[in-house]
């Protein structure tokens, strides 16, 4: 084929554009910002400047620590059970499926914030839904946002609400194209439901499953709305903040532009690494 | 062959006896929230257990409207969404379809670029926009803010590409033939070809642009710049204000999104599956 490079660039340009500014110049920029002083005017190079401060930073372990605990807990819970929900969801014998889906499938629409304001609401600690659901039953009522193990746990529950048939949506997608004939075959030497989802769903669907845990790895990293709307910016004293908001509270509260840039890039190298993991996890057989 | 039957009935019914729970639990927090939108501060923060609507949204509505200027805000979000999906869709698929058919210098280097970016995080790319278009350009507190640099998301390019490199060559050939220029080809014969995949990109575009909360809440912090959510979330945490309020604007930013959804299903299912969020 001949090159067209003219008409290539007519179509190409308008997006290219849009993408260098606020995309790739952006990448480069918060690199090199790392590595300057910011709260100076002009601001200076000073390379330990901020990278430095971050090795010795307190709030950024907390941060760290918090971030990397949620990753940990919420991503397995909600790969799983988005898994349980697209295999259940796609079998024969389930009735009024529309139903089911709409359930599953329904928080994906949902805002951060309307569903952020929601879930304070109803684990609030003295007419929170929840709690009263729990005295109706005879339990202690508990106080979600004082402590941190219970402010951890409404966080990793409501990113599992809201993000769980996500999962499931690309999951189900992929199962569907899962070729019938190999569980007929399997069916008729006797394999077992169970060990037909072990030994045929899951292998199958092992770079979809990958896919969607890094997806949601580098969406759990950047966490931000959550614990800035539902346990009061990280609340109690820290106790859920994560890498994401002290990115905010460094970069837009306190104007540390160099500081929040260093945060930013050290989620970024989590991402790289946690991409490469996927690479290699999915690389096709030699 | 009774027993093979009673088998799959055992298997049906313990099937819905576990999806069902779980459904429940999944719609609870909607429901509560429809329900929390129609009661009285008062009735929420009492300590009966209330599971059905109330009749008071309307009142919650005004009240939201007396500590924030929702309507307006949700004028801004709507006409920000639909702005930007328009802009997003035309450019996404003009860069889509560059790459699915033609051949040029630099063509490799595009994609690699795309593809090796793409899974950066957003926040690394938000401190030098935030200084860009706020400090550089002076456009805080504007619709251009809101609008312009979202427009950098590159899904939408590989969702387009891949939507016109699946289509057969010959469609372009014949009139390229007779002599039909480019840019007409592109619009009247490959874009009605991808009105499916159109359509999926621009529910998941506008969906995005609706409920973006943390560039809106950088960038527009002004109260008569703020987006709907952004206004929502000043009201979120403050103490004297109305939380069937603060519902009833979770219902009106919620509940046409799931309209859509239901009416739409194919065309979301369609376009997370293919990866377009994010």
């Amino acid at each position: 084929m001949r090159t067209q490079n003219a008409t290539a660039y007519r179509f190409l340009t308008p997006y290219l554009l849009v993408f260098a500014i606020f995309w790739i110049w952006p990448i480069i920029s918060s690199f090199l910002i790392s590595f300057q002083a910011t709260r100076t005017v002009p601001w200076r190079f000073a390379p330990t400047f901020n990278w430095g401060r971050l090795v010795g930073d307190p709030a950024f372990y907390n941060a760290l620590k918090n971030t990397l605990l949620i990753l940990v807990i919420q991503v397995p819970v909600m790969i799983a059970l988005a898994i349980v929900m697209a295999v259940l969801l796609n079998s024969p014998l389930l009735k009024a499926r529309g139903l089911y889906r709409f359930a599953f499938f329904a928080p994906v629409v949902v805002g951060e914030v309307a569903y952020s304001a929601v879930f304070r609401l109803m684990f609030s600690l003295d007419f929170g839904i929840i709690n009263k659901l729990l005295e109706s039953v005879g339990l202690e009522k508990i106080d979600w946002f004082s402590n941190v193990t219970p402010a951890m746990a409404v966080i990793m529950i409501a990113v599992t609400w809201r993000w769980a048939g996500y999962n499931a949506i690309i999951i189900l997608a992929g199962l569907q194209s899962i070729p019938e004939d190999v569980y007929e075959a399997a069916t008729l030497d006797r394999v077992s439901k169970l060990k037909q989802f072990f030994y045929i769903t899951l292998p199958l669907l092992k770079p979809v499953i990958v896919f969607c845990a890094v997806l949601s790895i580098i969406g759990t990293m950047q966490l931000f709305t959550e614990p800035f709307l539902i346990t009061e910016r990280g609340g109690p004293g820290g106790g859920t903040e994560t890498l994401g908001l002290l990115l905010y509270r460094q970069g837009f509260r306190s104007l540390n532009f160099g500081y929040a840039s260093a945060v930013a890039y050290t989620m970024a190298g989590l991402a790289i690494a946690i991409t490469l993991v996927q690479l290699w996890l999915t690389r096709e057989p030699k | 062959m009774t027993s093979r039957s009673q088998r799959r009935l055992g298997r049906s019914i313990a099937l819905h006896l576990f999806l069902t729970p779980l459904a429940l639990v999944w719609l609870f927090p909607l429901w509560m929230m429809v329900v929390f939108s129609t009661m009285p501060d008062n009735g929420i923060f009492s300590p009966g257990i209330e599971l059905l609507p109330h009749d008071n949204f309307l009142d919650n509505v005004a009240n939201l409207q007396r500590d924030t200027n929702f309507i307006g805000a949700i004028g801004i979000s709507v006409s920000v969404a639909v702005t930007y999906t328009v802009l997003s869709v035309l450019l996404t698929s003009m860069a889509g379809w560059a790459l699915a058919r033609y051949e040029f210098h630099g063509k490799g280097a595009v994609v690699a670029i795309i593809f090796g970016t793409i899974t950066l995080p957003y926040a690394v790319v938000l401190i030098p926009q935030f200084i860009m278009v706020a400090r550089d350009f002076g456009l805080a507190n504007t619709w251009i803010a809101l609008i312009v640099p979202p427009l950098f998301n590159s899904l939408g390019v590989l969702f387009m590409r891949q939507a016109f490199s699946m289509m057969p060559a010959e469609l372009f050939d014949a009139a390229r033939v007779e002599g039909v220029k480019e840019w007409r080809i592109f619009l009247f014969v490959a874009l009605p070809l991808a009105r499916p995949m159109l359509a999926a990109l621009a529910i998941i575009l506008f969906l995005a642009s609706w409920n973006n909360y943390l560039w809106p809440l950088l960038i527009n912090s002004q109260p008569g710049a703020m987006t709907a959510p952004v206004a929502l979330g000043t009201l979120i945490g403050l103490t004297k204000v109305s939380w069937g309020g603060i519902m009833a604007g979770a219902v009106m930013l919620t509940v046409p999104m799931l309209i859509v959804f239901v009416l739409l299903q194919r065309h979301f299912i369609a376009g997370i599956a293919a990866g377009a969020v994010k």
